[in-house]
This record gives structure tokens, sequence and C-alpha cells, in this order.
């Protein structure tokens, strides 16, 4: 570097210096932090929540600072509190499951009036009133795909690889097998546990030991599926989607597939807190669900291998999601040891906080929920 | 096809597919370690370079179309890396090992800092033989898709062998790695060889990894080696500096990581945890039972580890 | 690191020595008389303060470099860095919190790198340390707030330090290689936590991430009063501290640093190589699982997946670095804490990607492994002799 370009930079540096000291000054703009557990570019459940930080970022009067790779120790709290005293963030958004206890908890004790929305499904009545959880009904989305699986593949069989045996998880298998069996009363989902979130190697031999057992769609609830789609494209069988649009790693098999659209959730946050609403004030809810409804989770465009029976099958059941009278857990529904798990003329709708614990694999799927 | 399921037939498949699709990183990081610590010198560092081959030869494949060029490049810049390790882990009072490990954070770093735009766009594949088309089942067709690097490795196995027993290169690795001041003594570059025998050796490793992002699993994500980079230095000590023995020892790794997965498929649940550490726990049984204190293990260089 | 300058920046050669090279003059360090030693004391200690000192500049160029072919600024990025890890008191106590838990663990290797083992199973000492004090804290429910502190401290030290006795038993009894089966032990705890909080210690309360029954808050370690900083860290300065008076300071760490020097000539002058051995590596382990310990009991509250954050590796680099010195391990852990607490500045000001650290860590370490080639290399530093 010569010695001029040495001065400019420090000449950079300096008025950068001078811009930094004076950007703490308050403009009125909404100033947010988002935190993500993996990089920003995993092609799956992260870069899910960057695209949508991405979007309200976009708005003139936001401010949104990132930090990605933060692991689910006291690393996340000091994020937060840097976003906090560093950058004046006001709103934050720790993104994983794990920030939430005791991370987020004993944040919010210390600074009530910052406020923190949680992605997941934990918080309630008698924790602090600045903490909020925000989720999408996302099984919607797994149902129909389980619909759509089911009625294009030949063997009946449907292989699912997941993470870990989670209520979230969980979820997602039993809405996509009764939305399969909805349609293929005898359809089967075997299920394969890999045990982290992101093991590339694992997932692939999960992959191909499910098309050798006879499966010939497969799906995941992983943070990356790009490995599952390509291993499905490899052994040439189908499948449906996870966390975003993967249909070009599988152009002829994928299917459809359950994606995220959190830049819905996090503009409804940025406007409402811009109207001067809070979590404090008892004006913006503590719990925000929504799934297809409500514009937080949207189907991919279905695939060429999709008949148009199987459209017009999967079609009619998001319209009664979109109408708000499609229950999917209506008993009676029993597990796959035999026990009932909804009683017959027992309906569990979406809000229902049950199914927010549940630790069951529906009958159908092959697999021990533990 | 045929959608029959194979169900418990299924678990020795699985393991022999495995061992075919997932050996070939264990294979490439192994010999190259096994060249390195022949030499005199150990480098803990191979985690890095398969990383960084994985992403170079991800990023070059994508960028050129041409995945060859993009397992030329991968072991480029894992004899770059290896470069480094070769110049610092020879300085006087510097320590191999420790260089190694930091190695290892700077080589993934590294890769982790250039591949974020390739973790989505999809790169051409290697492509592999399709030798099982004899049979009609395709669970057996898909088992038996080689690919060339595994041919590669596995030849190399054994010109690696027949290098260090037959050629004069290999007697100068062999002496700078059993007896370095005497190797002085006859006039060879003690530190020449070295170097030489790590950068050879990072090159591999280089190549290990473009067959993790080219071939299987078959793309670049920044968990794609998850520690197959280190369980590989541990296979050379297993496998007593033997190329061969490296060979048949990746076979049984790369085999079992299909274990865990191929039990759940066929329907027995539980202990996934358990049984996904198996290979952990076999090998180090292994070591316990066959190790001694009171001999020297044959085929350990005698400088290793040492300092000189 | 001032006494034996001549053998302090190698590590001891005691077991890695093997047949037929010979030992190093580990201890017997040939010395002027007088007046002339101590000015080559006062020599080799500012010495050894300003070549690491220089490589860590070195160290900050290379990265400004680096950061600047990455497009960003360099100094706004040393701004960051100086502002994240050391600007004010807030910021300082970030670094020190992260630097806690890093130096219980440098110590699992520093410790038993005294008899030249290379001991790196740090990550699974660390996650026995806090299963076991989970373990306690959650079953003895009963004891009072104190009891429960004491009894979760010795059940992490006694399983970390069994964890790493295995270790050195291996290699004492069986000659396995202690790097190998340190590191094949790291992933068998690794699996151990898993399959524990997952089955049979799992809380159905913690839905989403699985985890352990919690400690009782009442029994909670908690901050050092006054800061953020978990009491562990503490821990770490009164373990560096003491670990650093028992090598250099007593009978025992004599004896540890002359099996270090040269094993055979040890078990001649009739040491008992194989209980010093033992000893060390338990010692070693319990000081990570009191690392493991203070986490679970001060930080998190419970045994999760997230035990496992890579504290044991970085403790690792530590303990070389800081050549396996109880207070270099201090100084250096605080450096590293610093480096992980500038991460979120530099992704967050400098718009750079969260692997920036990484390469961060990679460069000062690379640097200082690279400036312990220097030590008597320097004129200046060396005393005229006649």
């Amino acid at each position: 570097m010569k010695f001029r370009s040495l001065f400019t930079a420090s000449a950079v540096a300096a008025s950068l210096l001078l811009s930094l000291a004076t950007s703490r000054a308050d403009d009125g703009k909404v100033k947010m932090g988002f935190i993500y557990v993996g990089p920003k570019d995993d092609y799956g459940y992260n870069q899910a929540h960057a695209e949508g930080c991405a979007a309200v970022r976009a708005l003139p009067w936001v401010e949104a600072t990132e930090e990605a790779s933060v692991p689910e120790t006291t690393a996340v709290q000091e994020t937060m509190q840097d976003m906090i005293e560093q950058d004046g963030a006001t709103v934050l958004f720790p993104t994983s499951f794990g920030y939430f206890n005791p991370y987020i908890l004993k944040l919010a004790t210390q600074y009530p009036k910052v406020q923190f929305f949680h992605c997941g499904g934990m918080w309630h009545e008698g924790l602090p009133n600045n903490v909020g959880s925000y989720f999408g009904y996302i099984d919607e989305a797994e149902y129909i795909c389980g619909i759509v699986a089911a009625e294009t593949s030949k063997s009946k069989k449907i292989g699912f690889i997941a993470a870990k045996p989670i209520p979230q998880v969980l979820r997602n298998i039993n809405s996509y097998t009764l939305g399969a069996q909805s349609v293929v009363p005898n359809a089967t989902v075997q299920v394969v546990f890999t045990g982290d979130w992101s093991l590339p190697v694992k997932e692939a031999e999960a992959a191909n030991s499910l098309v050798d057992q006879g499966c010939d769609v497969l799906t995941c609830h992983v943070d990356s599926p790009k490995v599952i789609m390509i291993t499905a494209a490899k052994r040439g069988v189908m499948c449906t989607g996870y966390h975003a649009n993967q249909s070009a790693l599988n152009p002829k098999g994928y299917l459809t597939g359950a994606e995220w659209n959190w830049s819905k959730i996090y503009s409804d946050y940025a406007n409402w807190i811009r109207a001067g609403k809070s979590l404090q004030a008892g004006t913006i809810p503590h719990l925000v669900r929504g799934g297809l409804k409500d514009g937080f989770c949207k189907l991919s465009d279905y695939g060429p291998m999709v008949s148009d029976k199987t459209k017009a099958d999967a079609d009619a059941a998001k319209a009664k999601f979109m109408a708000g009278t499609m229950v999917i857990y209506k008993g009676p529904i029993k597990d796959n040891t035999g026990a009932t798990v909804v009683p017959a003329g027992t309906e569990e709708a979406q809000q229902d906080i049950n199914l927010e614990k549940m630790n069951y694999l529906v009958a159908g799927v092959i697999g021990k929920p533990n | 096809m045929n959608p029959g399921a194979i169900t418990w037939l299924g678990v020795p498949l699985a393991i022999t597919a495995g061992a075919i699709r997932g050996s070939s990183p264990f294979l490439y990081v192994s010999l190259g370690e096994c060249l390195t610590e022949k030499s005199g010198k150990i480098n803990l560092g191979l985690e890095g370079t398969l990383l960084m081959g994985a992403m170079s030869a991800y990023a070059v494949s994508y960028k050129s179309g041409l995945p060859w060029l993009g397992v030329l490049v991968a072991g480029m810049a894992g004899m770059m890396l290896g470069f480094i390790h070769a110049w610092l882990a020879q300085l006087p009072r510097v320590n191999d090992i420790a260089v190694g490990i930091a190695m290892l954070i700077f080589g993934s770093g590294f890769a982790f800092f250039l591949g974020d735009p390739y973790i989505e766009p999809m790169a051409p594949p290697l492509a592999s033989f399709e030798l099982g088309n004899w049979s009609g089942i395709p669970q057996i067709q898909s088992a038996l898709k080689i690919s060339p690097l595994l041919i590669l490795g596995i030849v190399l196995a054994y010109a690696l062998h027949w290098f260090f027993g037959n050629t004069r290169w290999g007697l100068y690795v062999r002496a700078a790695g059993d007896n370095p001041s005497a190797a002085r003594a006859q006039g060879i570059s003690v530190m020449n060889v070295r170097t030489l025998s790590i950068v050879a050796g990072s090159f591999l490793a280089g190549v290990g990894g473009a067959y993790l992002s080219l071939v299987y699993p078959g793309s670049w994500t920044r968990l794609v080696s998850s520690g197959q980079g280190l369980m590989a230095v541990a296979l050379v000590i297993f496998a007593r500096w033997d190329p061969r023995k490296c060979l048949y020892a990746s076979l049984l790794f790369g085999g079992s990581q299909a274990v865990g997965p191929a039990l759940q498929a066929a329907g027995y649940q539980s202990y996934y945890y358990l049984f996904n550490a198996a290979p952990y726990i076999l090998t180090l049984v292994i070591m316990i039972i066959t190790c001694s204190p009171k001999r020297h293990l044959v085929g350990a260089p005698n400088a290793l580890g040492t300092g000189e | 690191m001032i006494e034996d300058e001549d053998a302090a920046a190698i590590i001891p050669q005691g077991f890695a020595t093997n047949l037929g090279n010979g030992a190093l003059p580990a201890l017997e360090a040939t010395d002027g008389a007088g007046a002339s030693r101590e000015s080559r004391r006062w020599l080799a200690m500012v010495e050894s303060v300003v070549i690491p000192i220089g490589a860590l500049v070195v160290s900050l160029a290379l990265f400004g470099i680096f950061c600047a072919l990455a497009g960003a600024n360099p100094f706004s990025v040393y701004h960051s860095i100086y502002r994240a890890a050391f600007g004010n008191w807030y910021s300082f106590q970030n670094t020190l919190i992260r630097a806690a838990p890093i130096m219980l663990c440098a110590l699992c290797t520093a410790l038993p790198m005294q008899l030249g083992l290379v001991m790196i199973g740090n990550e699974g000492a660390f996650v026995m340390g806090g299963l076991g004090a989970v373990l306690v804290g959650t079953t003895w429910t009963s004891a009072s707030h104190m009891e429960a502190l004491i009894a979760m401290a010795v059940a992490g030290m006694i399983l970390g330090g069994l964890w790493i006795m295995s270790i050195g038993s291996m290699r004492l009894h069986r000659g396995v290689n202690e790097v190998i089966a340190g590191l094949l032990m790291n992933y068998i705890a690794i699996a151990i936590l898993n399959h524990l909080v997952n089955g049979p210690m799992h809380d159905p309360s913690s839905l989403n991430k699985p985890s352990s029954f919690p400690i009782p808050d009442a029994n909670s370690l908690g901050s050092i009063p006054g800061t953020r900083v978990q009491f562990g860290l503490v821990y770490g300065i009164v373990a560096c501290i003491a670990s650093w008076f028992l090598i250099k300071h007593t009978t025992f760490g004599l004896k540890a640093r002359i099996v270090g020097g040269n094993i055979r000539a040890a078990r001649l002058a009739g040491l008992p190589v194989g209980s010093i051995t033992l000893i060390i590596c338990f010692l070693g382990g319990a000081m990570a699982g009191l690392g493991g310990m203070a986490e679970v009991a001060a930080v998190q509250g419970c045994a999760s997946a997230s035990l496992a954050a890579g504290y044991g590796y970085a403790g690792i680099l530590v303990a070389f670095v800081s050549r396996q010195n109880g207070l270099g391990i201090l100084f250096v852990s605080i450096l590293l804490g610093g480096m992980l607490a500038s991460g979120g500045m530099l992704q967050r000001e400098n718009h750079l990607s969260d692997a920036i650290v990484i390469v961060f860590q990679g460069i000062v370490f690379l640097t200082i492994l690279f400036s312990e080639s220097l030590y008597g290399r320097f004129k200046i530093f060396q005393e005229k002799t006649a």
C-alpha cells in the first residue's frame, strides 16, 4: 500500500469515526437487531430470516443490524446487550430456539424498555412483559406438501429426515403425515433423526438409506435442506422442500415445498412499532402466530410431476386454510403406539397450546419421538 | 424402478454403500497425513485444508463448469496452506501440533469467509462410473456408483506404499522421519524433504475436500467436513503409518457413518447419538487393545513429536 | 518462563522422547554467575515482553491487509476491535466473560504439557464437568446454597479429572497416543451429553431446546458482584495463579518438570512417574471440569447441547501460545476473549462476514507461534560476551 492511499484511508477512517460518534443520536428511526445461530447464507433457516431482515431494512425509517453465527451460549446475551448499548437497538429479534431461556429472559428484566421478539413458541403469562414470541404455522404448508407427496408417490412411502425430535419438528412430521393420509389413507412416513441441525454427510446417508428402503419422496426438517434435495435428484426420487424454494436443486422431482415468509412478520412488527405500539403497553400481542392465511408461510410452485388432479386436491385444502375452516388435529387421532392423542369429537385448532408441546408421532409414522 | 423395500438387508447394504460413497475424504486426508508424518512432522490442520479444498473446488467448478479443474485447484489451495504449515512448523522452537491447530482455525476461517456466495448455487458435480448396471436392483446400482477419485485414491494408497519401500525419495522421507541427524549426515536436506512431504500431503487433503463438495455429499456448506479431517489424522495412527491400512481404515470409517441412519431407516430408532459415536468408540477400543507401552509402535517415525 | 529461559520455549519432551533421541538439557541451564546472571534475566524478561507484543502488532497489520482486500477500511476495523473488546468497562467485561471458561480449559492442556503430554481432551472434560455439576445440582435439592456450590464444583472436578486421567492412563499403561485419544474422547463426551439431554436427563418442559432439568435458581453461582462477569472468572484466575505456583515453586512441580525434561532420567532418579502423570492429568481435567461446572451453574443453568461450545478447543491453543505458563494463560485468554468479543462489532459496523473473527484468530495465533522462533535472534537482547 502506498503512503498516499494510506493517508486517504486514515482520513476516511477519521471521518468514519466522527460519523459513528454522531449516529447514536435519536433520529426517529426504528432500530432493530437480528441475531442468527448460523451463517446468513445457509440456503435454509437462517437465510430465510436474513431475507426477512433485508426486507425491513429496505424501509427508509428502519435501521437494522445483524449478527450471524451466534452460539446459544452467553455469547447471545452479549450480542443482544451490545446491540442495545452500542447500536441503540430498541427491538431485538433473536431467531434461534435456544436463545430464549435463560438469555432473553435475563436481559429482558434488565432492559424493560427494549422489546424482545423471540422466534419460537415459548412466551406465557408470568414471563417478562417486554418479551414476545412469534412463529408461523408452517405445518399448514407441510400438510399440503403431504397431500401432494402421497398422491404423486408410487410406493406410498415417504422419507422424512429430521434433526431432533422436538415439538416443532414432530408437529411438521405429523401434519405432513395427516395431509398424506387425508388423500391416501395407507401412506406411511419413515423418519430418520440425524441428531443435529446441520450434518451434511449424515443427512445424505439418511436420504440414501430411505430411498433404499423404498421411499420415493423425501422431505426434511434440518437447517440446510440442500444436500437432501441433491441426493433425491441423484437417486431419481421426488422431494418436497423446506425453509425456501429449492426447485433448482431437483428440477424434475421437486413437487412443492413449505417456505417461510418472514419479511411479512418483520414488516408487521416494524409498522406497529413505528405507530407507537408496544408489548409493554399491550398494543402488540405477546404471541404472534399465523399460517398460510396470514402470509407467514407459503408454498413453492408445483413441479412438473404433479398431476392436475393432485393440484386440485392441494388447492382445495389450501382454500380451506385460507378461509380459516381447516383443522388439522381433529379427533380421533392415534399415535403410532396405538394410544389416543386427540380423542374423538375434540378439535385442536392451530392456536391450541397443546400442539406446541407435542411429544408423539401419529399412526402411520415409522419412528420414535424420543 | 423397483419400489420394493429391502428392510433389514438395507443395513449391510447401506454400510457397504456408505463405505464406497463416504470413505474417499478419509482416504485422501489420511494418505496426506501419512506422508507428512513419515517425514517426521504432524499436520493437525488438515481439517482446515479439507474445508479449503471443498470450498475452492466447488467455487471453481461453479465458475468454470469444469469439475476436474475444481479438483486441481482444490489441491493447489491445499498446497498453499501446506507451504505455510511447512514453513512455520520447521522453525526452531515452534511446535508443529500448535501450528496445526492454528492452521485449522485459519484454513476453515478462510474457507468460510470466501465460501459464502457458493452455498446456494449448483456447481457441476464430478461424474461417477456406474458399475452396478448388471444388477436389476436399483439399490445395488446406486451403491456401485464409484467415483474416479476413489479409484485414484486406492491406486495411490498402494503406490505410496511402494514409494516408501522401493524408491530413493521414499527412503529420504523415511530417513527424515526416523533419524533426522543421520539423514543430515548423509547429506539429505531434512528441511526440504519435510517441506515437500507436507506440501504434497496437503495437496491430497485438498483433493479430499474436492470429493466432499463435488461428489459426496456433493455440496459446499460450512459443516460439510464435520470433523472428518481430524478423524483422518487419528486414522493414520490407527493404520500404523501404512498407506494400505489407511485404505482399509478409511473404508471402515466411511461405512460406519452409515450405521446410525441405516438402522433408523430400517426401523430401529433408539440410541442414535450413541450409534453415531460408534466409530470413535470403536477406534479407541481397538487402539487400547492393540497398543503397547513396552514396544515401540511398528512403523511409527522416530522423530515424530520430538521437535527435532 | 523467566527462570529457565533456555528451555521454556520448547515444549517439554518427557513423553514425546522416542527411543534413540537424546534428552534435552531441560533444567540444567548453564548459568553465568552473579551480576551477569541478573542482567541476563532482565534482558530475557524484556525479550519475552517485546516479542509477543511485536507479534501482535504484526498480526494486526496482516489482518488489516486482509480486511482491506475484503473491501473494509482497516482503520475502522481496528477501531471496532478496540471499542468492542477493551474500549471501556462495559466492553472489557464482554472480553472477560468470554475469557473465563477458556482460562480453565487452557490449564487442562498446559498442566499435562509439563510432562510432555499433548492433551487435547479439554472439550470432553468441560462437558463432563458440566454434566457432573448438573447431576448433583438437580438431585441434591435439599442442599444449602454453599453446600450445593461446593458439591457441584467437586462433582464437576472429579468427572472432568477422571476423564482426562483416563486418557493419561491409556497413554501410561497402554501406550495409546494421547492426542488421538483426547480427540476421540471429545466426540464420545459430546455424544454422551446429547444422549443424556435427549433421553434420561431430559426435562419434558424444555420443549424446543432439549435440556436437562434446571439447577434451582437458589443454587446458581451467578456473577461477580457489581459486574456482568460470571463467577467462573474468579475460579479461572485463582486456578491459573495456583497452577503457576504449583509448577514453578513446589517440589511436586519440580518433579513434574523433571519427568517432562527426561522421563528415563526421572525413572532412574526414582521418581514415581506413573502417579505424577495421573495426578497432573487429573488436575488438568479437574480445571476444565470446573469450567464446565461454572458454565452450567453460573450461565446456562442446565445441561444442553450448548455446553459443547468450543471453549475446550480454544483452550488448547491458549495453552500453546502462552507457553503453558499459568500467568501467561491469564493474559492470552483475555486476548482471545477480546478477539471473540470484537466479532460482533466487525459484523455490525464493518459489514464483514461472521467468519472474519475466525480468520482473525488464525492470523494472530500463527503470528505469535512464528514469533517463538525469534527468541535469541535479536542481538539487542543478548548480553555481550567477552
